[in-house]
């Protein structure tokens, strides 16, 4: 297949501005940022809390955390999509096939990345600042904020990581949103079905749009974070 | 001191987007249609060729236009979607089994089935032929002749219309597959388009819709190779999910849709649907055998 063709299908579709497309790649990242977002605000401090935690069966937990990192992404969408249909114990809330399900699926994807991550991270620095901590009257769980806030950089590629596992995800979408034209249809799912159309540029071109704006938005992170850098010191 | 507000910038530009994506679950709602006063959708559970054939885009706005009712479509292979009708994930199942629709009826998970439209299936294979088959209208004898000669052929494998179109072929052809299938049969277990590109890739022969294929752009050295037996016949239903099963179901926008497909608009609407000059679907619902 001629590659020339995929980049010209990418600037079509950049240059070109169709509704349709805009509506596919708002829709990719909404979804993929509001799962990041919700699985940031669940994720950061019940990381923390593990990392500083003590009880028994914490080495177990830690395990199964880290191990869901690697759930795969189609195991999460059956799981989810058993559970929304109409025949599953949460269907009466009609979400399956819908953008939730979508940020539902995604979400339970980066959880235990962001959880996994954070805990390792906050464990460092507890390590590191304890004492300091304590001597301001820090102690146990009321070191968390301050562990998080001094932490704040690594923990933004931890959510980076989860950014990307969101969205370049398409199996689990693909089950629980079913990829329908101009309501479910993300990036992925659209080149998943171009693909199976034969339309390999056009499949390719799609690629190579989110490969760029994944580009973007990490470029922006890391612009953000050496700004702040620079300024908090 | 920046760092926090470049923070706080950040969540709440994603706080916006994802407040925009949610709504949309919630949309302002369209004029009543019927005894679901306020719906503005409905779901259908439909197969691989009417959405990869470009079907539905040609047809849904005029219904969108008439009523108001936006149509959502999934499309999955036909034993999956009668799957999603049984589970009460759609209001309308549109498929091509006729046996599996008849069964699907039955069971009482909907229905009536009313035939809707018909094409056609075709075998695709290389243009060089290694069974030498090109040119027959005689699909049974074609099958023989891959089998015997153990040219790789592709097979959806995944329970959908197509697939048991070609496994019914086989029958018909006194193969006993699970007796005689050696490496040249591969089962991909994937939809339409997914088959055409694995028979392009190795070159093997493959049974298509006419539909899928005539849109299908990554042809490589496939071409038709055997079409027009009477055997090949594809036809499609349409059926309503049973409200009494599953309450949710949209009964009278659903029906409203069925109706709509049905009727000289949506017949007509279908009939008119070519690419390259060429007719897809022949709609048919005239036709009490069908």
């Amino acid at each position: 297949m001629d590659v020339s063709a995929a980049f010209s299908a990418a600037i079509d579709l950049i240059i070109g501005l169709d509704p349709g497309f805009l509506g596919i790649v708002r829709l990719s990242l909404g979804v993929t940022l509001s799962a990041v977002l919700i699985a940031a605000i669940i994720g950061l401090p019940l990381g923390a809390l593990l990392a500083l935690s003590r009880f028994p069966g914490r080495g177990g937990v830690i395990v199964f955390v880290n191990a869901m990192m690697g759930l795969p992404p189609v195991v999460a969408g059956l799981v989810i999509f058993l559970l929304l249909s109409r025949s599953g114990p949460i269907g009466f809330l009609g979400l399956l096939f819908s953008p939730s399900a979508m940020v539902l699926a995604q979400a339970v994807l980066v959880l235990p990345i962001i959880v996994a991550i954070t805990r390792q991270l906050t464990e460092n620095l507890h390590g590191e600042y304890r004492e300091h901590l304590a001597s301001v009257g820090l102690t146990g769980f009321r070191a968390i904020p301050t562990l998080l806030w001094d932490g704040r950089f690594a923990l933004a590629t931890a959510i980076l990581a989860g950014f990307g596992r969101a969205s370049a995800e398409v199996g689990a979408v693909l089950i629980v949103g079913g990829n329908i034209a101009g309501y479910t249809r993300t990036m992925t799912t659209a080149i998943a079905l171009e693909t199976s159309k034969g339309d390999l540029p056009l499949a390719l071109g799609l690629g190579l749009v989110l490969i760029l704006l994944t580009l973007v938005i990490n470029a922006v992170t890391y612009g953000a974070s050496r700004a702040g850098a620079r300024f908090a010191g | 001191m920046l760092a926090r507000r470049g923070f706080i910038l950040t969540l709440g530009a994603a706080l916006t987007l994802s407040s925009a994506v949610l709504a949309q679950d919630a949309r302002p709602l369209a004029p009543p249609a019927g005894s679901d006063a306020g719906t503005h959708f409905i779901t259908v559970a439909s197969t691989t060729s009417t959405v990869d054939s470009g079907l539905f885009n040609h047809i849904l706005p005029l219904f969108k236009a008439k009523t108001g009712i936006e149509v959502r479509v999934i499309s999955q292979g036909t034993g999956q979607a009668l799957d999603t009708g049984r589970r009460g994930d759609a209001d309308v199942v549109f498929v091509h089994a006729r046996a599996s629709e008849e069964k699907f009826v039955a069971e009482g998970h909907g229905g009536p089935r009313r035939p809707v439209m018909y094409n056609d299936f075709v075998l695709i294979g290389p243009r060089s032929d290694p069974a030498g088959v090109k040119g027959s209208s005689d699909i049974v004898a074609a099958l023989k002749a891959i089998q015997t000669k153990a040219v790789p052929f592709v097979s959806r494998g995944d329970k959908s219309g197509t697939h048991q179109a070609e496994l019914a072929l086989w029958k018909d052809a006194g193969i006993d597959l699970a007796a005689t299938r050696g490496s040249w049969y591969r089962e991909i277990g994937q939809g339409m388009g997914a088959a055409l590109n694995t028979a392009s890739g190795m070159n093997g022969y493959v049974l298509a819709d006419r539909g899928t294929w005539l849109s299908f752009k990554n042809r490589g050295e496939l071409d038709i190779v055997v079409e027009g037996d009477k055997r090949l016949f594809n036809q499609y239903g349409i059926m309503l999910v049973n409200p009494q099963r599953h309450a949710h179901v949209k009964q009278a926008a659903g029906q409203l849709f069925i109706d709509w497909v049905l009727g000289a608009e949506g017949q007509k609407a279908i009939a008119s649907y070519k690419i390259d000059g060429q007719q897809l679907f022949f709609a048919n619902a005239a036709d009490g055998n069908a």
